[in-house]
């Protein structure tokens, strides 16, 4: 009797968690599967409201990804994102490996401290700060430039990769460099050459945070930049795919899912760095 | 004793120097962060006190007619009010919604890697991109929303709702897109904590007798409460700060209905070009955030103790 009393709770427990799944996966993933239809139909068959809009009522096309690919800024925006995310990940590198590790290593009790402090500029919104810095671009005279961003995104950087790398440089220990320093290298030259290569995936995850905050930003670029040429994927996509009151849907579609999926899909690999930076030590 | 005594020195000189080292190693970032980020900030109360504007030179000290000229506006009451509402709302259905999800992906099944990927992905995603997702799912028109409540009966096709035209449903639908992109973050670190609690005490008391809902309150959410502070506390900064998502959904509109505290700044400062009102706007979002800065040094300090 008691026994079977627990066997039906185990089950009424997995099918209530089965059903928990299933209505997020819907309530999350639905605007992507919604993309991913919307991209192969045929303008036809998108706006025509009596057609049932789950399956195909003509045949599939590739139109819209032609029209995105060959007619619109689309490539250049890839190419814009691409190369700010990589100078951007540049300056945020080589700034934030040799602070974190003077954090966690050299400044003793207070650099925890620091490292703390370093992490709350993160919590400073763009929307406080975009309109005096749209003022300093425009005194640089950067405006409409992307080297406005390249210098700018590394203000947002740099604090939450510092947090991250301080705790991947107190996980190696210590008497490694002292071994090092005691066969000749110098303090810094064991940072170089010894705690860098060490230290490859938190570089690697710091390298895809990064990069995926740059893809993500939309406030500064669209404050800082006007011309469709000099656009981010972020910002041209919404904003140049709309003709007037005429909105693609198919190519505006196909803009977001390229744009989303790799990045999640290498994301996801280092999901767990990112909680435990994340957490700020709440979990251990 | 010269002998032992010279490397001791000499080690000291290292330390020392190491000091010297380590502050030059920090200093570049710390400077460039400030250079970025305090510079601006402080120049925003600046501009909050001057009449300063785009393509103006020479700005004058008004003291603070900015903020008595902004309190009067009944938009920016109006987006004061809508910014409280956007950030409680969506951050009670997040704290629910990922509670729930947490707790159904905690144990290993099959396909989880699959499930954790596919929920992540509002959250990777670039916001203005997921957010013209929600406006195709949401047309006045073409909504396939509308479409299956049409189908099975729920409202007529010619009293369609409309979930960017009317103020009240507006608001609610940028309400469930914002929930939909912070809920997968505040579940990831959800699952977190909930993988650091003991497997056994939850066990244990289901060995005792505790039901589902008894353990889960008693025993499950008293034990996560720290993680869940954490994740509130970002989620609070993510949403108040936010103007993406109605910058792309609404616009603000219909009749300012959904306009908050973030988008007046940047459609009051940029686009029309009245920095002084638009950097005064923007202040009144500091007081929240020095508290959950605040917070955060509070878990942040804890963290360090135990």
């Amino acid at each position: 009797m008691a026994r079977r009393r627990g066997q039906d709770r185990a089950l009424s427990r997995r099918i209530g968690r089965g059903l928990v799944i299933a209505f997020f996966m819907v309530f999350l993933g639905f605007p992507f599967y919604w993309m991913l239809i919307t991209i192969f139909k045929q303008n036809a068959d998108l706006y025509e409201t009596e057609n049932n809009p789950f399956i195909f009522n003509a045949s599939p096309t590739l139109e819209n990804l032609r029209l995105l690919f060959y007619e619109t800024g689309f490539v250049r925006w890839l190419g814009n994102t691409a190369l700010v995310g990589i100078l951007v990940v540049g300056i945020t590198l080589v700034l934030a490996l040799p602070a974190a590790y003077s954090l966690a290593r050299l400044t003793g009790k207070w650099g925890g401290r620091l490292g703390i402090l370093i992490f709350l500029t993160y919590l400073v919104p763009p929307t406080l700060l975009f309109i005096p810095l749209s003022r300093i671009v425009a005194l640089l005279g950067l405006q409409d430039s992307i080297w406005s961003l390249v210098i700018v995104y590394p203000s947002f950087t740099i604090p939450f990769s510092i947090w991250l790398l301080m705790g991947f440089f107190k996980s190696i220990p210590r008497e490694l460099e002292d071994a090092a320093m005691v066969d000749g290298l110098t303090r810094f030259g064991a940072f170089i050459k010894l705690v860098v290569p060490m230290s490859t995936s938190g570089i690697l995850t710091v390298v895809i945070f990064t990069f995926t905050l740059v893809t993500q930003e939309f406030v500064y670029a669209l404050t800082f930049i006007s011309p469709e040429s000099h656009q981010m994927l972020s910002v041209g996509v919404p904003t140049y795919l709309i003709l007037g009151d005429v909105y693609f849907w198919g190519s505006l579609m196909g803009g977001c899912l390229i744009a989303s999926v790799p990045i999640a899909l290498v994301y996801n690999l280092f999901l767990d760095r990112f909680i435990a930076g994340f957490t700020v030590g709440a979990v251990k | 004793m010269a002998v032992t005594g010279a490397p001791r020195a000499r080690k000291r000189g290292k330390r020392s120097s190491g000091f010297g080292l380590g502050v030059a190693m920090f200093l570049p970032a710390v400077v460039y962060v400030l250079l970025l980020v305090a510079v601006p900030f402080g120049m925003a109360f600046f501009y909050a006190f001057s009449d300063a504007r785009i393509g103006s030179g020479g700005e004058h000290f008004v003291g603070f007619d900015n903020f008595a000229s902004v309190l009067e506006n009944p938009t920016f009451r109006k987006a004061l009010g809508n910014s409280f509402i956007f950030t409680i709302s969506s951050q009670v259905l997040v704290l629910i919604g990922s509670t729930a999800l947490a707790l159904a992906l905690k144990d290993k099944f099959r396909g989880r890697g699959f499930v954790r990927f596919l929920i992540l992905l509002p959250w990777v995603a670039p916001i203005s991109l997921g957010a013209i997702g929600w406006k195709w799912i949401l047309d006045s028109i073409y909504s396939v929303v509308n479409w299956v409540l049409i189908a099975v009966h729920l409202v007529k096709p010619f009293d369609k709702p409309m979930w960017l035209g009317q103020p009240s449903l507006a608001m609610i639908s940028v309400i469930v897109v914002h929930t939909w992109r912070l809920l997968p973050f505040s579940t990831v670190i959800l699952l977190a904590g909930l993988t650091a609690i003991p497997r056994d005490i939850p066990e244990a008391a289901a060995v005792d007798g505790a039901g589902f809902w008894r353990t889960l309150f008693e025993i499950t959410l008293p034990m996560l409460r720290p993680i869940l502070n954490v994740a509130m506390l970002f989620g609070i900064v993510f949403t108040f700060t936010d103007m993406i998502v109605v910058y792309v959904l609404t616009a603000g509109g219909p009749y300012d209905s959904t306009q908050v505290l973030p988008s007046l700044a940047f459609f009051t400062g940029i686009q029309g070009s009245d920095l002084a009102a638009g950097a005064a706007i923007s202040l009144f979002l500091v007081p929240l955030l020095v508290i959950v800065a605040l917070l955060m040094l509070r878990v942040a300090h804890r963290a360090e103790v135990t």
